[in-house]
């Protein structure tokens, strides 16, 4: 029992550094963020610094992991945009995947974000209408429902989730901002361990219940960070379509 | 009426959306404004393209998993996504350029097998001048059979089990002009008629 007057539990840790301190050469990371909103900048910075190896990295595209790409940390990306949505921004990715040190795999985005609700869920793997006649099919096991063809797709679990949520409590609960939201929630349930960057750390029972998108049992650690500065969230975004 | 924005030329709908169009966003959000001005922008607030937008009363916000159990669960009534090429059984390319080695298939295949209509907006031509509607997609796939409209830069296109049907030109194009930049025969409609706007 917490019954909030004493810190039976507590999950914040000091730092960035701190909270990604033990993340293995070889781990699987899940990176929360589509766009800029709800990308961790500060923990992924932290363990790029780190400079660990070999990791199998899943994020929304290179602007959650550009900086693990940099430091030579990612064996293998598991990513919906293997590069940025705008086809003319420079690609980050290009160079070691050619070279042979990066491998990717290219996935349409709900199924990867179904992928990881089916490992939170304990779903081994499922059957997706979704990529039939593409690529994605390709290699994989089918069958047909009816008059509807499926394709296997197996569950995603995470060793580590790297998160960003707007306030977080010391149990770990924790709500987002707007679309930082995103896949954030569903990457913190489908890790062993899920660390979460935040704007503000609050007392336990300032966030209003009604209102908790992540309840605790899912988030390990709870760091706050300053918000990064615009010239890492400007990257790749083509703003020329903005109404005038 | 629940429309998904696909990115590059169709996020920009956004701005023109009439009353009763309900704006959704793969990456969790529901009824949402035009593409924001650089006074309003909030990068916590963004569409599938990574631009930001603005708010409405009413807006919602939700975790990927739901954005994608609409799309997915057809729940949304129309799509529309860019293309690179679009072929005339109604097959969409729109994830991988010509000659790219990787690629963003996005939320694009999602949407493509889900949303309950499928439009897409493109320029008639592609970068070197060569159609974009072609008999046989030769780009990678995002989804087959599966697009109910082609809007371009030129005019409006049907999908029709007869083959693409030309319902309506862009004004001072003609029919002839876009059959030359068009792979496959079109059919005329006996409704041909300028495009309104």
């Amino acid at each position: 029992m917490d019954t909030g007057e004493s810190p039976a539990v507590n999950k914040v840790v000091a730092t960035v550094s701190e909270a990604v301190a033990d993340i293995p050469d070889g781990a699987v990371v899940g990176i929360g963020g589509f766009g800029a909103a709800g990308t961790p900048y500060r923990l992924v910075l932290a363990l790029a610094e780190r400079k660990v190896k070999g990791l199998t990295v899943v994020a929304t595209s290179p602007r959650q992991f550009e900086a693990l790409i940099q430091s030579g940390s990612v064996k293998k990306a598991i990513t919906p945009f293997a590069r940025y949505a705008d086809p003319s921004a420079p690609n980050p990715l290009l160079e070691p995947y050619q070279k042979g040190a990066l491998e990717v795999e290219i996935v349409p985005i709900g199924t990867l974000v179904e992928r990881l609700r089916a490992a939170a869920a304990g779903i081994p793997a499922f059957y997706c209408p979704v990529g039939i006649s593409t690529m994605v099919e390709e290699g994989k096991e089918k069958q047909t429902f009816g008059t509807q063809q499926c394709i296997l797709e197996h569950a995603l679990p995470l060793d580590f989730a790297l998160i960003k949520g707007h306030k977080g409590d010391r149990l770990g609960n924790l709500i987002y901002r707007m679309t930082s939201r995103c896949h954030n929630p569903v990457l913190a349930m489908a890790a062993k361990v899920t660390i979460a960057e935040v704007d503000e750390v609050v007392e336990v029972g300032k966030l209003d219940p009604e209102a908790i998108v992540t309840p605790g049992i899912f988030v390990h650690r709870v760091v706050k960070a300053e918000k990064a500065p615009l010239d890492w969230v400007y990257r790749g975004i083509k703003l020329t379509e903005r109404k005038t | 009426m629940y429309v998904n924005l696909g990115i590059g030329l169709p996020t920009q709908v956004a701005n023109f959306a009439p009353d009763g169009v309900i704006l959704h966003s793969e990456n969790g959000v529901l009824n949402f404004g035009p593409i924001a001005g650089e006074d309003e922008m909030d990068w916590e607030l963004v569409n599938a393209g990574a631009q930001p937008i603005t708010l409405l009363p009413g807006i919602s916000f939700f975790h990927s998993a739901d954005a994608f159990v609409m799309m997915r669960g057809r729940h949304l009534d129309m799509a529309i996504l860019g293309a690179y090429q679009v072929s005339e059984t109604g097959d969409l390319a729109n994830w991988r350029t010509e000659g790219e080695a990787l690629g963003a298939i996005g939320g694009s295949m999602d949407l493509a097998y889900g949303a309950k209509r499928i439009i897409v907006v493109c320029e008639h031509t592609n970068r070197n001048g060569k159609p974009r509607i072609v008999k046989k997609c030769t780009l990678p796939l995002t989804g087959k059979g599966v697009i109910n409209t082609i809007i371009t830069s030129l005019c409006l296109i049907e999908v029709t089990k007869a083959g693409l049907e030309l319902r309506e030109l862009a004004p001072g194009v003609t029919a002839n002009y876009v059959q030359q930049h068009t792979e496959p025969k079109l059919i005329i409609s006996r409704d041909l008629k300028e495009m309104e706007f």
